[in-house]
């Protein structure tokens, strides 16, 4: 196993979160550097995802790196019942490194066990998206110009979302306090208000979003998904609770930003946009400057 | 009478007393025994004062490593070892539970990798205020052990 592979958030300590988040600000600073001139990097996704495979190939492109991969586990050998083991020994003599999303839970750190060069996990079903964390942190140090004891609310489907649980993991060097606003069967699973005691981090739970986030730095929307509900009906009622609208932000501190993992569908809208407090494409756009920081870490130091 | 005292008595090999009823062939199954071709003693639903009713293995000719007995911990936690040598018990073993289980546990999550291709199954074990849980090494779930399925 190559430990230099990322797999899960908890792989980086504090120093390693940091050191990730310094180098990214240097990329921003200029993106394009031949720092991977002659490396090859696979993106192996067994399940799509064009935003996420986008933005790490561009970022190896823009190092001078290349690409070899698929985008569809359909064009790739695993369709002809290749074990994953084989498939990664395969790739792991070609390449550099690999950047993988697979549609198993575990698949990532499995992979990292069994290749010969560093891994990076793109996302392993409902587990982990490591670099999404990694780019939420950076979108935070960026427009609050600190990470610590920020008041973070965190709104949505905070039972499924598994960037809300990583952003939970991954704050907790940075002695934050959370609001967790959720409806009843989407609330936040007990192994995580577990660790949020665990580390002295104060929470406070509620399923109302209107004027509760007046004193948030950082307003973490998440996608409320409709198949998580065995009751459309109430699905319909809280669709549009939990739905952001320019006029609820009146009261909001003047540091307030709005982040968003993205795609959004009914929990932000439009008019909520133009407001100088809308981060979430800028979010995205950062992505692109911590999967730099990220490919240089793992192939070159 | 003369029967029972048979089965009771044990030259060499490991006693594992005071197993739950419903525990017997989950132990058998977790020490692999089934592949064991020693004589082995199975005892089931027999009276005891400590417990309702309590089961009973004994392996012949076999002493069991720690590293064995310890996967008992996790299913019957209250069960005992002895260890015997010439009629003799010469060592009653404590049951500790390992840091870490290897292809015991089938993890109850559908969408682990370890359901799905040949992958074997890590566990951590996690001590807890009181309560323990298990941690699949993939897919990053936990369970109690109460939980827990073997593989």
């Amino acid at each position: 196993m190559s430990n230099k592979s990322l797999v899960s958030i908890t792989d980086y300590d504090r120093d390693d979160i940091l050191s990730i988040l310094s180098s990214a600000a240097e990329f921003e600073k200029n993106p394009n550097r031949k720092i991977l001139d002659g490396k090859v990097v696979a993106t192996l996704f067994f399940e799509p995802s064009t935003r996420t495979r986008l933005s790490f190939e561009t970022a190896v492109i823009r190092l001078g790196g290349s690409i070899i991969g698929f985008s569809d586990a359909a064009t790739s050998s695993s369709a002809k019942g290749e074990t994953l083991h084989d498939t990664i020994q395969m790739v792991g003599s070609y390449a550099d490194a690999i950047v993988m999303r697979h549609y198993l839970e575990g698949a990532a750190r499995y992979a990292s066990e069994v290749s010969p060069v560093p891994v990076v996990n793109a996302g392993d079903g409902a587990n982990q998206h490591p670099s999404q964390t990694l780019l939420d942190l950076y979108s935070i140090l960026k427009t609050q110009k600190k990470l610590e004891r920020l008041n973070i609310c965190l709104v949505g489907d905070l039972k499924y979302g598994r960037t809300v649980h990583s952003l939970i993991m991954a704050m907790s060097h940075f002695d934050p306090t959370f609001k967790f606003i959720a409806p009843e069967e989407l609330k936040m699973p007990d192994e995580y208000k577990v660790f949020c005691r665990k580390n002295n981090i104060p929470f406070t739970e509620s399923d109302e979003l209107a004027g509760n986030f007046d004193d948030a730095d950082i307003l973490y929307m998440t996608r409320v998904q409709k198949e998580r509900f065995r009751d459309l009906m109430e699905y319909e009622r809280v669709k549009n609770v939990y739905t952001l609208r320019n006029d609820m932000l009146s009261e909001s501190k003047p540091n307030l930003r709005i982040l968003h993992p993205l795609p959004r569908v009914t929990e932000i809208n439009p008019d909520v946009d133009a407001n100088e407090k809308a981060y979430y494409f800028q979010q995205a756009q950062n992505g692109l400057y911590v999967r730099q920081a990220i490919m240089n870490r793992l192939i070159n130091k | 009478m003369e029967k029972e005292l048979k089965v009771a008595a044990l030259r060499n090999g490991t006693v594992i007393d005071h197993i739950p009823s419903d525990k017997v062939f989950k132990v058998f199954a977790i020490l692999n025994l089934e592949k064991c071709t020693n004589q082995i003693t199975i005892g089931n639903n027999l009276e005891s004062k400590r417990m309702q009713s309590k089961g009973i293995i004994k392996v012949s000719e076999r002493f069991l490593e720690e590293a064995e007995t310890n996967k008992i911990a996790l299913i019957a936690p209250n069960a005992k070892i002895n260890i015997i040598k010439d009629y003799e018990v010469t060592e009653k073993r404590p049951l500790t539970l390992p840091k870490e289980m290897r292809e015991i546990v089938q993890c109850p999550n559908p969408s682990c990798i370890t359901n799905h291709q040949p992958v074997a199954t890590v566990f951590s074990v996690q001590n807890g205020d009181n309560t323990i849980s298990l941690k699949c090494r993939y897919c990053e779930k936990e369970l109690k052990p109460e939980d827990v399925k073997l593989k």
